[in-house]
């Protein structure tokens, strides 16, 4: 019985979620106190399995009993490995953190705050679904899971356009990479037999490089929608739009590192000879890409959100890039410390917004450091772990992807050379616009320090954002079974990320100075405009895409409606009718002669049938 | 003895006379009459064949009686009919049957 315990880490947020919701949807106090509780109790549950409290393999469930032979039944069953249990450590631990912290946020909110919640506990029910899945079919239902919650906290001020078109947005973004996903989990049925973790092991030694790649590279689909990379990070900068407490979890932290770890996930148990080389390559570029791309965009956004949006998809193409250079520790070491930093960015961010009434545009805070230093402070310490100072947690995971990419490939290092550089340039801008000089707007000027409930979580996820990444708590927290970490070493990865650092700081001082200016002194060219517009990728999209498949979709379907269903059935047999109706209506002319004479020839056919073809009896 | 057919025949040519009459002609009256005519040739070739069937100069009486009713229906019809075209020429004048299209126009 034990052994099942967890299970718990499913069920519960289940469960509260839907008492929130049928029961305490008139009380958010209650439903947001069963929900904090729920993500706390857990989190203890993981800390109590990760001090080696129980450690039975949970029952698996048999799903959809499939009887005939040589067919794989589906079932659900929970991995409990150090990959899995560590991974839920950083869902449970940050989905705790935000949970506490939404309380403080969401004070005085008008909205519906238990629908609120209950949708925090689905995600955190769905999240854990996918980090502790032992088949495919279940990561999957986890994965739509994640995108349904996501949706429902993106839009969970529904009343606003902005907000109800982008959780349009990032349901309808994930679902192209989720189809290329369900494709790729099919792939890895038919390829592997089977689709359960623990049994695909050893069997891509005899398979064809062909089929792999393409099986890798489909369930990478599923990847670039959950992970936002590029083609399809148009999503994630948008879902700012939502709550910052719910950006901090799912837009940072956890849902989106949720394609990483189903990478790492299927290279450890695939085995790294299944990511053939064109496949790591393709994964390796995108990733790259990502990084580069967001990272410029990054350099000029004004909205505070915005900037750690771009920033989080810049890092997630890190992970991605480590993970197609078959460097999944590297990849998981730096989830693991960008969950923690990441989040506390957000969360840091959300405290400023609240204390500047609502205020998202740096340009028109200033002077915050004077009047919440506190925030600012723990706000500064994840920007430090961001563009990895050393010593901070960021420094030594984003040292861990350097290495592995020399190792591997030099083009990819100075790629993350360069992204280093960039992420510098636009973190320092942001603080020294919003921190620095006076205040530029009176919501900036008003500003006070955040109330405990928000404080707490921040300085919690501060101290993790210094701590984690030093080897005495990162060997046993990173989700990655037999991770080492590896002391400083001073090497080329180190000397060029430390140049890039230092340009990176240097070049945002000598643009943004001390915090005086009004205006961005970048802006105004037509690059800062591209940058800005974000490479108007998402319009060619829009104008492109979504209008050419509006406009020719609707071509199709007006045929298809016009011409087929109006034209051919509707008025079709409209039409029959009536011409048959004419071709009768002679008959009833209304002559009594006529009828007489129809009558007449009526009886005659009558008589001559009765008389001659009928046998007599 | 006059055969069978001759009287068939003879009933035959009366109700084709009496059937051509009540789709060609227009008065109502006469048509009424043609219809008249009808019921006769089937009462001829009913007494005919009752007359064939008998057996020994008894001739069945079953058809003759059918042939007495169909008689004193006739005679009720008669009744009915020309009181209905007494009244459609009070109504409108004419007893010619092209004017009953009231429905179609």
């Amino acid at each position: 019985m034990i052994h099942n315990l967890p299970w718990l880490f499913l069920l519960l947020p289940l469960i509260v979620a839907a008492i929130d919701w049928l029961w305490f949807s008139k009380c958010p106090r209650t439903a947001a106190t069963l929900s904090t509780l729920s993500a706390i109790a857990t989190f203890a549950l993981c800390v109590a399995y990760l001090n080696g409290w129980q450690t039975g393999t949970p029952d698996v469930y048999t799903w959809l009993p499939v009887a005939k032979e040589g067919m794989t039944s589906l079932s659900m069953g929970l991995v409990t490995d150090a990959l899995a249990m560590r991974m839920m450590l950083v869902v449970t631990g940050i989905g705790s953190l935000v949970h506490i912290f939404s309380i403080g946020y969401m004070k005085g909110d008008t909205s519906n705050l238990s629908r609120y919640f209950a949708g925090l506990s689905i995600f955190m029910f769905s999240m854990s679904t996918i980090v502790l899945a032992d088949n495919l079919a279940m990561t999957f239902i986890g994965w739509e899971m994640v995108g349904f919650s996501s949706y429902l906290l993106i839009g969970h001020w529904f009343n606003k356009d902005s907000a109800a078109d982008a959780a349009k947005k990032a349901f309808i973004t994930n679902r192209v990479g989720d189809f290329g996903f369900l494709i790729g989990i099919l792939l890895t049925l038919a390829v592997f037999g089977t689709i359960t973790f623990a049994e695909m092991g050893g069997k891509a030694a005899g398979i064809a490089p062909a089929l792999l790649t393409a099986t890798v590279i489909c369930l990478f689909c599923g990847a670039v929608g959950k992970s936002a990379q590029f083609p399809l990070h148009v999503w994630l900068p948008d879902a700012m739009e939502g709550p910052t407490p719910v950006s901090a979890l799912i837009h940072a932290a956890t849902m989106v590192a949720a394609g990483v770890y189903m990478l790492v996930r299927l290279q450890v148990s695939m085995g790294t000879e299944a990511f053939t080389e064109t496949a790591c390559i393709t994964i390796a570029s995108v990733g790259a890409i990502t990084a580069v791309l967001a990272a410029l965009m990054a350099l000029q956004q004004d909205d505070i959100k915005r900037v750690l949006a771009y920033s989080t998809l810049s890092q997630l193409g890190y992970m991605v890039m480590a993970v197609g250079l078959l460097a999944g520790e590297a990849a998981m070491f730096h989830l693991y410390t960008h969950a923690w930093f990441k989040a506390l960015l957000f969360l840091g961010a959300g405290a400023i917004i609240v204390c500047c009434h609502h205020e998202q545009d740096i340009w028109k805070m200033g002077g915050l450091a004077k009047r919440m230093p506190l925030t600012v402070l723990c706000f500064l310490m994840g920007t430090f772990a961001l563009i990895a100072i050393p010593g901070f947690s960021g420094f030594f995971s984003k040292e861990a992807i350097l290495h592995a990419a020399l190792e591997t490939s030099p083009v990819f290092f100075w790629i993350g050379a360069g992204v280093a550089a960039l992420t510098t340039f636009y973190m320092t801008r942001l603080c020294l616009v919003a921190f620095c000089g006076q205040a530029r707007d009176h919501g900036a000027a008003e500003a006070k320090e955040a109330g405990p409930t928000m404080l707490l979580p921040l300085l919690a996820l501060a101290v993790m954002a210094i701590i984690s990444g030093y080897g005495f708590i990162a060997d046993f927290l990173v989700p990655y079974a037999g991770f080492e970490a590896h002391g400083f070493e001073l090497g080329l990865p180190f000397y060029v990320s430390m140049g890039s650092l230092v340009l990176g700081l240097i070049a945002a001082f000598i643009v943004y100075g001390c915090g005086k200016r009004k205006t961005d002194p970048l802006a105004g060219n037509a690059l800062s405009t591209a940058l800005r517009k974000r490479l108007y990728i998402d319009s060619i999209y829009d104008k492109g895409l979504i209008g050419g498949i509006q406009e020719y979709g609707a071509q199709i379907i007006e045929f298809a409606d016009a011409a087929l269903i109006r034209g051919m059935i509707v008025q079709g047999f409209a039409w029959l009718t009536a011409k048959i109706g004419m071709l009768l209506s002679w008959i009833q002319n209304g002559s009594l002669r006529g009828y007489a004479l129809v009558a007449g020839i009526g009886i005659i056919i009558f008589m001559f049938i009765l008389a001659f073809t009928i046998p007599t009896i | 003895m006059t055969p069978l057919a001759h009287y068939l025949i003879f009933s035959g040519i009366l109700f084709s006379i009496g059937l051509a009459g009540v789709i060609i002609r227009k008065n109502i009256i006469v048509v009424f009459m043609c219809l008249e005519m009808m019921l006769s040739a089937a009462n001829i070739s009913l007494v005919a064949f009752s007359r064939a069937q008998g057996v020994n100069g008894i001739p069945v009486y079953d058809a003759q009686v059918l042939a007495l009713f169909i008689v004193a229906i006739a005679a009720a019809e008669v009744a009915i009919g020309l009181a209905l075209i007494v009244a459609m020429f009070r109504a409108r004048k004419s007893v010619e049957s092209s004017t009953l299209n009231t429905l179609k126009d």
